[in-house]
């Protein structure tokens, strides 16, 4: 699910590759350095002499040298070979084409807002914590950070990319299979850094091209009575200072965007599954489930909180 | 096959030039001279380096014990995934101090310590070059302990990890005290560290006995004098970060890290890797001089390659300055940079490997009898090859993009600094009690010790090279039980506990034995180095005589007695100067008393500092009291001062009629 002894991309591949070599090679050594000790220990080369001492002879003493000279030059070579084998995945790392599929990731204590770029304002899809790629295409991310660093990282996918503020990084990887794979954030970032998970989903290049084109639609105004006392309680109750849905007056881009949120399957940046009963124990008190989130508790009567998760679970 | 301790009729040499009375009243009119004042007051006014130097042992090794408990409750927490034992904010407070306490309140001061105890021993002279400002760095390191705990205690510990990156612990993501109590504890452990390093260097060159030229120097002074240096360099970094920028960004808005302001979050990490690289190296190279001591005695002849050891330890110093953007490997710095020191990290383990292929052939050549001491060296090898290689793989920029910030690192890091520096410690430890307490160890708790503390260790940390590469980050209070961690994790919380035991009946071995353990010799191993000529534990004055020296082993290459130099005044303090690189008599020098004022002057750092979190008059205020401090120092010392006394001729070195 999320190892980096799994990889699906090229570039997780080089990687994995690289490491079974210095794992092999490490191991190697880690023995070899074993026997020695072990031969060492039981050796019974020394003579005593009068100064109750143990010496060795001439001959020994240069054998002696010309083993620590051949070790030194043993381990020169195995470095000089990893040297070489990671500057080989370090260029293969750094191959990438002109233009791709761009995604902006922004980090935020503690939740993943990925925005997808395009020059047609009305086509931009603003999500939250599940980014969507094509399967086979390599993406890029730029990636930043709103408050402190956090780092991105899909093991199956690729190594790690920090997200620090003030500077715009880059980050790219071909997902080569279709599937779900998780990341955390790998960068201390304070309360909640346990619990600032994403999913990467890459799909053939049709799907992510429909739901690219629904994800960037906004949802028909509600028509049912409790679905519009929802939407009301979400203007009026507190969610709109942070939340944005397309299509209403809810605009704020300090929180997740909600716009598609039933189309995601976890909440709170992976850390609960989707559904009514998860939603309802989290707006109730997000501070119960993750302690030091910035979403306050919300303070609505059942008849409200009722209508404002069903209106929220239409968000598909 | 003779033990180390049954030596028959050898006995080492001894000074038994002189008449064996009027040697016994020339040492009781140098106690008279060399003792500290009686009761509360001695004990606070001592400049006595081994009393200094015990000092921090015991407070070092009691933070040992508070950074592994801060360890045990962290693995409780991860041993089952969503466990609700202790929350985030209590996590993480605790991982910081759990760092910021085992790097800078243990591993740095328990290895100055060792330093600061046994150099003027090593060297043949009767204390450390200022020994008041020696005791003014334990002082201020005893204000960074009670300072961190308090705050610990009253939920105000730092909580953003012992390297504390911006912005998270800038003013506006950090705000209270917390990172404050971070930045000041590094302060005081700093001056401490300085001071330790001050006098390592000063000590060495100038106090050694005669005929102790440089290629005579014990690798163990040599491993010490190189980490002095290190100090002196990687220190003021820190120092420049923390106290300066990051105190001054939290308290007067300074905007040093601000990227809003124009400031650079990355500049932190320079600043502190720069320092932080080079720490590691000064916690590990004085363990690695522990060994070559160590494994000389047990394998009764000298180590092989005494310079190829002392050129790498020179060479490790001098890369591990070059080594610090490993650490931001996933940081945006351009890939040609970083391959440098991609190199840079790989070409380290070449000096290392040079020690450790020297000591192996050394065991080859001799017969390493399995006491205690030899036992952890070999659980040293183990165990730290294993962390050196995880390390060379971690070098790698490729391969780091996938482990850095996860379980792999916690256990490559581990793995070093167990390995390589707790475990080479222990050996030191069971080396040096005879000599520091003059009493034996226990060999079977010692035994059990060693092997319940070599297995936990392997199978607490060995299975998070598995987890890391698996997925999971570091400094994570928590974890989901879908991610399929909680196995790994169990088994590394298992160990954990083997450790805490092992370390339980190192702690109850230890008190046995100074309250009725089997009493010690001069020398019970039937070691080398000079600090074996004199009584466990030496008296205050070290040696009645200043011995002279004519190889690398004196007590092992000189054939009866041990030449001595006699002379220097009994009725006062009084040490001997010697040249540089040839150790020749120089000058006559006297020796500090005990004082007041180093104990007064830490206390005005600390009221300079922590005041400074709070208000800028205490910084004032406290600048004024130490300015009576410093006059008080120097009042004392110009009193009780006759000046440096020239050497007439540089006298030959002499043989007592």
């Amino acid at each position: 699910m999320h190892s980096a002894f799994d990889p699906s991309s090229p570039q997780a591949r080089a990687i994995a590759h690289l490491w079974w070599w210095m794992f092999g090679f490490g191991a190697a050594v880690w023995l070899a350095v074993m026997v020695a000790m072990v031969m060492a220990v039981r050796s019974r080369h020394g003579a005593r002499g009068s100064d109750d001492l143990l010496h060795v002879s001439h001959e020994t003493h240069r054998g002696m040298e010309r083993a620590v000279i051949g070790a030194v030059f043993v381990t020169v070579l195995i470095l000089l070979g990893f040297l070489a084998f990671d500057f080989s995945v370090g260029r293969a790392l750094a191959q990438h084409p002109q233009q791709a599929l761009t995604i902006e990731l922004a980090g935020h204590q503690w939740w993943w807002e990925a925005q997808y770029v395009d020059p047609d304002p009305s086509k931009r899809v603003v999500t939250a914590n599940e980014i969507h790629v094509p399967v086979g295409e390599m993406v890029q991310f730029k990636l930043t950070s709103s408050d402190v660093i956090h780092s991105f990282w899909a093991p199956n996918l690729n190594g790690k990319r920090d997200l620090i503020p003030g500077y715009l990084t880059t980050h790219w990887f071909r997902a080569d299979t279709a599937g779900t794979y998780r990341g955390q954030c790998a960068e201390f970032c304070g309360l909640q850094h346990a619990n600032m998970a994403f999913y990467v989903i890459a799909e053939p290049r049709p799907k992510f091209l429909a739901w690219l084109a629904a994800a960037s639609a906004a949802p028909d105004p509600p028509t049912d009575s409790t679905l519009l006392y929802g939407q009301r309680v979400f203007m009026s109750g507190g969610c709109s200072v942070c939340h944005s849905i397309a299509g209403t007056e809810a605009r704020s881009t300090v929180g997740p965007n909600l716009t598609h949120f039933k189309s995601r399957s976890t909440i709170a940046a992976g850390t609960l599954a989707n559904n009514r009963a998860n939603l309802t124990r989290w707006i109730v008190n997000p501070q119960a489930i993750k302690p030091g989130v910035r979403m306050p508790p919300s303070p609505l009567t059942p008849v409200q909180l009722n209508a404002l998760v069903s209106y929220l679970e239409t968000m598909k | 096959m003779t033990d180390v301790r049954d030596q028959g009729n050898r006995s080492p040499p001894a000074d038994t030039t002189l008449a064996a009375d009027l040697v016994e009243r020339e040492a009781d009119q140098l106690e008279a001279v060399w003792s500290d004042k009686p009761g509360f007051w001695g004990w606070l006014t001592t400049a006595d380096h081994k009393k200094i130097a015990k000092r921090y042992l015991v407070t070092a090794f009691l933070m040992f014990i508070a950074g592994g408990i801060e360890a045990a409750l962290m693995r409780m927490q991860l041993s089952r995934p969503e466990n609700t034992l202790i929350g985030p904010d209590k996590y993480n407070q605790l991982f910081t101090t759990h760092g910021t306490t085992m790097m800078f309140l243990f591993a740095v001061p328990v290895m100055n310590a060792m330093g600061i105890y046994f150099l003027p021993l090593m060297l043949g002279t009767r204390e450390v070059a200022f020994p008041r400002l020696n005791a003014f760095g334990y002082w201020n390191y005893l204000v960074a302990v009670v300072f961190l705990y308090v705050s610990l205690f009253v939920n105000t510990a730092p909580d953003v990890g012992w390297f504390a990156y911006v912005p998270l612990s800038g003013p506006q993501y950090s705000p209270g005290h917390r990172v404050d109590v971070w930045a000041q504890v590094v302060t005081f452990t700093e001056i401490s560290a300085l001071a330790a390093a001050v006098n390592i260097i000063v000590t060495t060159f100038k106090m050694r006995a005669p005929g102790m030229s440089l290629n005579r120097i014990p690798i163990f002074v040599w491993s010490q004098l190189v980490v002095a240096f290190m100090i002196i360099f990687a220190m003021p970094a820190v120092a420049t970060a923390s106290t300066l920028m990051l105190a001054t960004d939290r308290a007067v808005s300074m905007h040093w890290f601000n990227p809003a302001e124009g400031g650079d979050a990355l500049l932190w990490q320079h600043m502190f890797w720069f320092f932080g690289h080079p720490e590691v190296y000064i916690i590990f190279l004085p363990a690695l001089g522990f060994i070559t001591p160590i494994i000389e005695t047990f394998c009764r002849r000298p180590v092989f390659g005494y310079t190829a050891i002392v050129m790498a330890n020179i060479t490790t110093a001098f890369f591990s300055f070059g080594l610090w953007v490993h650490h931001m490997f996933v940081t945006p710095i351009p890939e040609l940079g970083q391959s440098l020191f991609t190199a840079a990290s790989m070409v380290i383990a070449i000096p290392t490997g040079i020690q450790i292929f020297c000591w192996l052939v050394t065991m080859w050549a001799g017969r390493p009898q399995l006491r205690i001491p030899m036992l952890f060296i070999l659980g040293f090898l183990f165990t730290f090859v294993n962390g050196g290689i995880t390390g060379v793989m971690l070098a790698s920029v490729a391969f780091d993009k996938q482990a850095h910030d996860t379980f792999f690192v916690v256990a490559h890091l581990h793995y070093v600094l167990i390995g390589g520096g707790v475990m080479p410690l222990f050996a030191a430890v069971y080396y040096w009690f005879p000599k520091i307490t003059g009493r034996m160890l226990g060999e079977t708790l010692g035994k059990w010790h060693f092997w319940l503390f070599v297995i936990g260790t392997n199978v607490t940390f060995f299975p998070m090279h598995k987890l890391g590469l698996d997925g999971m980050p570091r400094r994570v209070y928590t974890y989901l039980a879908p991610t399929g961690w909680g196995t790994l994790n169990l088994v590394a919380t298992i160990g954990a506990v083997t450790i805490a035991f092992s370390v339980l009946l190192f702690v109850i071995n230890a008190i046995k034995t100074v309250l009725a353990g089997e009493r010690a010799d001069a020398n019970p191993w039937h070691s080398p180095g000079l600090e074996w000529a004199m009584a466990s534990p030496p008296p205050p004055y070290n040696f009645v005589h200043i011995p002279v020296v004519e190889s690398r082993h004196p007590l092992w290459e000189t054939t009866v007695e041990l030449p001595v130099l006699t002379g220097l005044r009994r009725d006062r303090r009084e040490v001997l100067i010697t040249t540089a690189f040839d150790a020749q008599p120089d000058s006559r020098h006297q020796g500090p008393t005990g004082s007041i004022w180093p104990l007064y002057l830490a206390l005005c750092m600390a009221l300079l500092f922590i005041g400074s979190i709070f208000s800028p008059y205490f910084v004032l205020g406290a600048l004024g009291l130490s300015l009576i401090g410093l006059t008080g120092w120097g009042w004392q010392s110009t009193n009780e001062s006759n000046g440096p006394e020239r050497v007439a001729t540089p006298a030959p070195v002499t043989e007592a009629a």
